[in-house]
């Protein structure tokens, strides 16, 4: 036999045939990768090419100029104006997600503090637990807790800041009443219990990394166990408690069902105040696509839901990337 | 009963007595029936094999050993002449008279230079907001690393070389301006020459700290140390206990115990 010539070629085939001696389990895992990456391709190739006809007839932006959406306006020949506005949806994902983020970030992270560094060793594993079930509770669940729990516990909340910071010069706007219960307001504290547990998740293991050495050193030249937290935990973990809120962000703005149930649904014009009801660019989709009979009805939705999906893979991969990062900042 | 404190004039440095010390991590001591007196303006070494509770016994001295969970104590450790462990001793006010260096280097990693050597003293709001850095120049200028640093104040403290930032932390301890310093193995991660260098500082401190250091180097206790309390364990699985103790030569000239002996001869450990 004469011996393979020396090239780089040869030398990779050979270096592949001692790493994948199973080839079998090679492909398999190949495919399954892949079939990932198809599914994604082919989620959002399928949203354009349906949103195609709709996008084609109003013009691309024209969607993003106008917070109207009244599809009994539509025909199938008028162009202008364009019925279709959904500037009131990103609005309503805006404003229910920050409500979500300010009230559940700064929550997860005292009850990270409290299970990694604070809560009797005992107490750790369970209440963690139990902070975890609140992920499993269904969606729809959530919407009817909002629905017949919720509403009439914050409406005494609601109508005191109508009635006191709705007039403030400046924020006045923001807080006007009348406040009836479905609301901005709402689905942002619906939204705020379903993202916590994961935001409490990620920062539990933020602050678990920090080393026992540091908060020692701390504890050492006379912290108090808050002044230690402050100075040797909080500092290091800044960037993964970042992280975890993009994340907590990401699944703040893709909630569906009970947001929907809980927002009032209001697609005509947009409502400024958070008292006020309106609805997200996911909550307009689940709550017509099944009546949806006007001219292009559906495919302006199809054109919400690929805005929808832009923003959340935007906001997913930001995450990601900023927890990743952390990890090799702190390894 | 505790060791009568000699008559001290209000600039001493503390004196620390351990009087029948058992410190346990979930009821297994580690180390038992400790009595030493460690003497002001003295550098008193803790010797002895890896697991001889030298390490759980210094972090009594500062009650940090509490900190750790499942871990408990017997006995006293008297801070002139009170007892840290008493029900009405403040742990905050103890940790910050009785100061501590550790085994590895610990900078603060997200705070620069200054900001670490001033962290202590923005505790408890002891000192308000501000570059402070007359301050910051006086502790580093007492570990002796000022003129290696004073440009690069504002540089992050993980960005001295290992030497440096242990005399980072000496700094960071002494700033708070306590009376007592423990030093757990402080070179056991340095080269040679930041080990001396640590060692001089050692020995320039002691004129104003009382100072507590482990370490398995016995030429390090022998170069630093006025006095040296040797702790091994009987057997495998017991806990730690002192041996002996005494002023640094006659420990490593004429031990009087036969474990002293075969310790410092090279035998065991
Ligand atoms: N955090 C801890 N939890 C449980 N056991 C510990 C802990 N720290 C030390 N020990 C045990 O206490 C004993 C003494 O340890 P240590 O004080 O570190 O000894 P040394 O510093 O002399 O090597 C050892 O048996 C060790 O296993
Ligand atoms: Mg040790």
């Amino acid at each position: 036999m004469t011996p393979l010539a020396d090239t780089p070629a040869t030398r990779r085939r050979v270096r592949a045939r001692w790493r994948d001696t199973d080839t079998v389990f090679r492909y398999a895992v190949r495919a399954a990768a892949a079939l990932v990456v198809v599914v994604l391709v082919a989620t959002a190739v399928f949203l354009v090419a349906q949103a195609w006809p709709a996008l084609r007839h109003y013009g691309i932006l024209s969607f993003l100029s106008s917070d109207r959406w009244a599809p009994s306006e539509a025909t199938t020949t008028a162009r202008h104006p364009n019925p279709y506005g959904i500037v009131q949806f990103v609005y309503g994902t805006a404003v229910t997600s920050l409500i979500a983020m300010v009230l559940a970030v700064p929550v997860a992270v005292a009850v990270s503090l409290y299970l990694t560094e604070v809560a009797p060793g005992w107490l750790r594993k369970p209440l963690s637990g139990l902070v975890d079930l609140l992920a499993a509770i269904p969606s729809v669940v959530y919407g009817f807790w909002g629905i017949f729990a919720l509403i009439p516990a914050v409406r005494p909340a609601g109508v005191w800041l109508s009635r006191t910071l709705g007039s403030a010069p400046g924020i006045g706007p923001v807080f006007a009443g009348p406040f009836f219960g479905v609301s901005y307001l709402v689905a942002g504290l619906v939204l705020a219990i379903m993202i916590l547990p994961i935001i409490t998740a990620i920062c539990r293991e933020v602050f678990a990394t920090v080393p026992t050495a540091d908060k020692e050193s701390a504890l050492a030249l006379g912290a108090t166990r808050w002044e230690m937290l402050r100075m040797a935990v909080l500092p290091r973990s800044r960037s993964g408690i970042t992280g975890a809120a993009v994340l907590g962000l990401g699944r703040a703005v893709g909630e569906t069902i009970a947001v929907t149930m809980v927002i009032g649904n209001s697609v005509l014009s947009i409502t400024k105040s958070i008292l006020g009801p309106g609805a997200t660019m996911s909550s307009v989709i689940a709550n017509e696509f099944t009546e949806s009979t006007e001219p292009f009805h559906l495919q302006s939705l199809m054109v919400v839901g690929a805005w929808l999906l832009v923003i959340a893979l935007i906001v997913n991969t930001v995450g990601k990337l900023i927890v990743r990062r952390t990890g090799e900042d702190i390894a | 009963m505790p060791t009568p404190a000699p008559p001290s004039d209000t600039a001493a440095p503390a004196r620390l007595d351990v009087v029948n010390l058992t410190a346990s991590y979930h009821g297994r001591p580690a180390v038992a029936d400790v009595d030493l007196a460690i003497e002001p303006r003295q550098v008193t070494a803790l010797i002895g094999p890896s697991g001889s509770g030298k390490s759980t016994l210094l972090r009594c001295l500062n009650g940090l050993h509490l900190t750790v969970p499942g871990a408990s104590v017997t006995g006293s450790v008297l801070l002139d002449d009170a007892d840290i462990y008493a029900k009405d001793s403040n742990p905050v006010e103890i940790r910050q008279r009785v100061g501590m260096v550790f085994q590895r280097p610990t900078p603060f990693p997200t705070m620069s230079v200054r900001d670490n050597v001033l962290a202590g003293l923005h505790l408890g709001r002891r000192l308000g907001r501000g570059p402070h850095d007359d301050l910051a120049e006086q502790a580093l200028t007492k570990a002796g690393l000022w003129p290696e640093v004073k440009d690069r104040l504002k540089a992050p403290g993980g960005s001295l070389s290992g030497g440096q930032q242990q005399r980072l932390c000496i700094a960071r301890a002494l700033a708070v301006d306590p009376e007592i310093l423990l030093m757990d193995e402080p070179c056991s991660h340095l080269d040679p020459i930041s080990t001396l260098t640590i060692e001089d500082l050692i020995r320039e401190i002691k004129e104003t700290y009382t100072v507590v250091i482990v370490t398995h180097n016995m030429q390090q206790a022998a170069r630093v140390a006025d006095t040296t309390a040797f702790l091994t364990m009987p057997a495998v699985g017991e806990p730690g206990r002192l041996v002996e103790v005494g002023p640094t030569e006659r420990i490593f000239s004429t031990p009087r115990q036969q474990t002293t002996e075969d310790y410092i001869s090279g035998k065991i450990g």
